[in-house]
């Protein structure tokens, strides 16, 4: 068994910026695992542009948003070993691996990074009924076989899900030459950011059924036709509403879960409407030594988010290697109403300030955010819009939290806030 | 003539008289409509290796299940296939299933069933914590267990081919002609003679038998659907759990399978015999009825649903028996369940009678009877160590979910039943069966395939013929 200050499992965008902010505080025994024969994680597929734009103010494509964090990484004795697959993790912090280079080895870390990212939500996963014909992709699968491996995978489209890799694969297989018929959500609003919808949809002339469902699959051997229905507002198929479309594939787009399983594994606590690790302020797990950042944590709209939580992740693991434990006493933080989850779960009173990351249940016109704790207002931002599909955050600064008596703060949506 | 024995249909009862068959000195040919085997029935269904209380005392269908299930643990062993005697139990669930529990218990004593118990609430629920506190009481099976049916299948094939049987993919018969002691079949790559034909075409046996001039029975399809959960539910229960069995059938169970996960249904509904898909109003019954029993299942934990069709016949019990309008042509025809159970006892009953029919068997000096395959999840850290020195694809996962590796597909692109679609992978190996269902896999078992086959990618089938996956490159080309 090799031992390590720092073990960083997964070497996708966050990976890679918790291991620079970690290096940048000092840590100089680094190992970044990737399972993949290079970093940069989901990225590397996405080959539009997009990326970076509040972090480097520039449009930049994944993997270039990706090479610039690797090109940094290159400049330290950081090391990365890609083809390199995590299999097991046990809580007290030793870490099993397999690789065709390596063959099967153990590490024990000081610390340790989850980085995994995410996976996609599958048709099982929502039991989509109908036809075990082909022709049926995750978004995501069919984006790396168009934009890493360059195969089409079909030629007349209907899409599951508004959610943002769908809406990137309308255009994406418009531009290859492909028909897309048509966008179809479940809910009576998009999963995606607006801005997608916009350049991804509307301006190639992609119908978008909203409260609408695949109900039907249809064909023998390839994909013939989809049946789409409209739904209730109990989100039950609505009889008689049913279109059909002619089409050979059908991708889906029907959201992303962490990938937890090496969490679990180690015993980490999972809350279980993130699906990713209860987190402290500083992105510690609930077994210490043990961060979570990046889309493992929660699933992130912009890689930007990632980065910026994947620091914090990096300095606090740095702070943990030189032995500093953060002090006070729990307070934890419960949704309120309209608020589906929050990350952090958890801070320890008397932190610095605290940036909270949520998302909220429904659309929201001219709202407002409140900090409660108990009976008093903490705090109260303003908002225009808000929607599932868009990340919320609040930053709390040390005079606001300081102010806190109780051991839990809610955060909730006041509606029709002027 | 070309052969002496031709078995038309290569899922598990075809694959359990290609077997038995090849252990004897006769040329024999397995002729398979699908390209590969298994792809039937075989592969869609609960996987259960039942105990034997279910068919009436005195059927084929009673004895061959017994002596199936006795024979299943060995065979597993000797063919490395997962199976594991986890042992059923039958809830009773009102008064009225106690009377049914009763007759169950009778009949299996009857049918030569070992061990079988009546256990009341306190101990049923000792076995099983998670069954519905309505749970009255149970019907312990011992001997029952859980096996992976397409595993088994090609196990069995693989052997007899091992054996010197030849196996035809892609080759369906499509029509049959009596000749001076034998038959000439047809299939779309031309005739062929033999002096005898065994008929396990699964739900398309009558299609065979009225092919031969045999109309004395026909198959009437019925669908049973499934939810397949991740394995984070797949310890929900240990045992094999079913329902009382009814008018319509032995009902929705709950059950681990040998991969760890949790398998509940089937539903019954008529269908057309080719007809396999998913219904929402048969998920939700499944869902309903299997939370009766097993009120915790997380549904939100379901990676696939899928359906098979059951051979039932207008004849209450196997068919299994010398064609009397078509002298040497044997049925094991309409072999619903338990007939993956029964396969192994099939294939020595459709030996013997083949002898009746006047087939000499004499016994090959040497046959091959085992089989091994690496699993590499399954060996120990040294093991693995090993393997990957001598062959680093094995340290390369290409299935994230369920740990397999390249070396493993590789070795099964080279097996003497090479699979040539990504699901044909799938079932020997295990990639992409896992809970991102093949979603980071997939293209990468594309490409795996397409190399070690020496084919063009975008010829890589998802499964059967017809279920294309790629329709060209796209404008940039391909990358590599
Ligand atoms: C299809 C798609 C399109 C997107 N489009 C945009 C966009 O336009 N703009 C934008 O800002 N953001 C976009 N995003 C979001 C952004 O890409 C993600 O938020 C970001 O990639 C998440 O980074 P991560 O490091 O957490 O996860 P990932 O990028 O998924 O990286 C995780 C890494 O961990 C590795 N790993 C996992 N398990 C193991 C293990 N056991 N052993 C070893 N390695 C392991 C994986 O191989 C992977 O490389 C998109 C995301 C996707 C999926
Ligand atoms: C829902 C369900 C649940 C079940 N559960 C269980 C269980 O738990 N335990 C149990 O013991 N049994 C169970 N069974 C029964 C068991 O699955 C079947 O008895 C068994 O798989 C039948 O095998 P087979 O070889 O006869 O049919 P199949 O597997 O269908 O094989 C028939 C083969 O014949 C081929 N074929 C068809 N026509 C032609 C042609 N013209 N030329 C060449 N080839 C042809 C087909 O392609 C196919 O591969 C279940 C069945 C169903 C449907």
């Amino acid at each position: 068994m090799t031992a390590h200050e720092l073990v960083v499992i997964g070497g996708g965008p966050a990976g890679l910026a918790a291991a620079l902010a970690a290096w940048e505080q000092g840590v100089r025994d680094i190992l970044i695992l990737e399972r993949d024969n290079q970093a940069g994680g989901i990225l590397n597929q996405c080959i539009h542009n997009g990326f970076g734009l509040h972090r480097f103010q520039e449009e930049l494509t994944g993997p270039e948003y990706a090479g610039r964090f690797i090109d940094l990484v290159k400049q330290t004795d950081i090391q990365i070993r890609t083809d390199t697959m995590v299999l097991e993790l046990t809580e007290d912090r030793v870490l099993h691996t397999v690789s065709p280079q390596y063959g099967y080895e153990t590490f024990r870390a000081g610390a340790v990074i989850l980085s995994m990212g995410c996976r996609e939500r599958t048709r099982g996963a929502i039991s989509i009924p109908g036809a075990r014909c082909s022709g049926i992709f995750t978004a995501g699968a069919a984006q790396r076989f168009l934009n890493i491996e360059g195969y089409m995978v079909g030629k007349r489209v209907v899409i599951l899900g508004s959610g943002d890799i769908g809406l990137i694969m309308a255009r994406r297989m418009t531009l290859e030459g492909a028909k897309v018929l048509a966008c179809v959500e479940l809910m009576p609003y998009s999963g995606g950011l607006t801005r997608n919808i916009v350049q991804c949809l509307n301006d190639f002339d992609i119908p978008l059924y909203l409260s609408h469902t695949v109900t039907d699959v249809r064909g023998r051997d390839r994909l013939e036709q989809v049946v789409v229905s409209q739904v209730d507002e109990k989100r039950r198929p609505i009889p008689g509403t049913e279109m059909v479309f002619d089409c050979d594939t059908l991708l889906l787009s029907v959201g992303l879960l962490p990938e937890n399983e090496l969490s679990r594994q180690a015993g980490v606590e999972i809350d279980p409407r993130t699906n990713g690790p209860v987190v402290w302020e500083n992105r510690e797990c609930s077994i210490p030594g043990v961060f979570a950042c990046g889309n493992v944590l929660h699933v992130h709209d912009l890689v930007d988010y990632v980065s910026a939580e994947s620091e914090q992740a990096g300095k606090a693991a740095a702070a943990y290697l030189r032995g500093e434990r953060p002090a006070g006493t729990e307070i934890r933080i419960t949704n309120g109403s309209g608020v589906a989850y929050t990350v952090p779960q958890h801070f320890h009173r008397g932190t610095d300030a605290v940036e909270f990351f949520f998302r909220v249940r429904a659309i929201y016109k001219n709202a407002a955010i409140r900090v409660m704790d108990g009976q008093t207002q903490i705090a109260r931002f303003k908002r225009e819009h808000m929607a599932p599909g868009e990340m919320e955050n609040v930053k709390l600064p040390k005079v606001l939290l300081d102010r806190v008596q109780g051991d839990t703060l809610s955060v909730e949506i006041e509606e029709g806030a002027q | 003539m070309d052969y002496d024995v031709v078995i038309i249909g290569c899922g598990i009862v075809g694959a359990a008289c290609a077997y038995e068959l090849a252990k004897h000195d006769l040329r024999v040919c397995v002729l398979e409509a699908s390209n590969d085997v298994a792809n039937g029935t075989t592969k869609a269904n609960s996987a259960i290796v039942h105990a034997g209380f279910d068919p009436l005392p005195g059927t084929k269908m009673a004895r061959l299940n017994v002596r199936g299930t006795a024979m299943m643990g060995e065979l597993c062993r000797k063919l490395d296939v997962p199976y594991r005697n986890n042992g059923s139990l039958v809830l009773s669930l009102s008064e009225s299933d106690d009377g049914i529990l009763q007759k169950l218990y009778a009949q299996g004593v009857a049918n030569g069933v070992p061990g079988l118990a009546l256990l009341d609430r306190t101990q049923t629920l000792s076995m099983e914590p998670n069954l519905s506190p309505a749970v009255r009481g149970s019907l312990f099976a011992p001997s029952a267990g859980i096996v992976n049916p397409w595993e088994l299948c090609l196990a069995l094939a693989e052997t007899a081919v091992r054996n010197g049987a030849e196996l035809r993919l892609s080759a369906p018969v499509t029509a049959i002609a009596q000749t001076a002691g034998g038959f000439c079949l047809t299939t779309p790559n031309g005739k062929l003679t033999t002096r005898y034909a065994v008929n396990c075409a699964g739900v398309f046996s009558d299609r065979i038998a009225v092919m031969a001039g045999d109309r004395s029975f026909r198959i009437q399809p019925a669908k049973g659907e499934y939810f397949l959960l991740d394995k984070s539910e797949g310890t929900r229960v240990d045992h094999v759990i079913f329902r009382c069995p009814s008018e319509l059938g032995k009902g929705v169970l709950v059950t681990p399978t040998v991969h760890g996960n949790l398998l509940v249904g089937p539903n019954a509904a008529p269908c057309d015999a080719d007809d396999v898909a998913n219904t929402a109003a048969g998920m939700d019954f499944v869902r309903v009825s299997a939370q009766r029993s097993v009120p915790g299942i997380n549904f939100r934990d379901n990676i696939r649903n899928f359906a098979g069709v059951r051979a039932n016949s207008d004849r209450p019990d196997f068919i299994i028996e010398a064609s009397a309008a078509a002298p040497g042509l044997i049925h094991a025809a309409g072999i619903r369940s338990p007939g993956l159970s029964a396969a192994p006892a099939i294939g020595l009953e459709v030996l013997e009678l083949l002898r009746q029919a006047g087939l000499e068997l004499r016994k090959k000096e040497t046959i091959i009877d085992s089989r091994k395959r690496v699993r590499f999840h399954a060996l120990s850290d040294e093991e693995k160590n090993e393997l990957i020195r001598t062959d680093p694809r094995y340290g390369r996962v290409i299935c994230r979910c369920e740990t397999v590796t390249e070396g493993e597909i590789v070795a099964c692109l080279h097996t003497p039943i090479p699979p040539v679609s990504v699901n044909g992978v799938k079932r020997r190996v295990g990639a992409g069966m896992g809970r991102c269902q093949g979603g980071f896999c997939g293209p990468r078992v594309q490409e795996i395939i397409a190399r070690e086959l020496g084919i063009d990618p975008t010829k890589v089938l998802m499964d059967w013929e017809g279920t294309w996956v790629l329709s060209g490159e796209t404008k940039g080309g391909t990358a590599q």
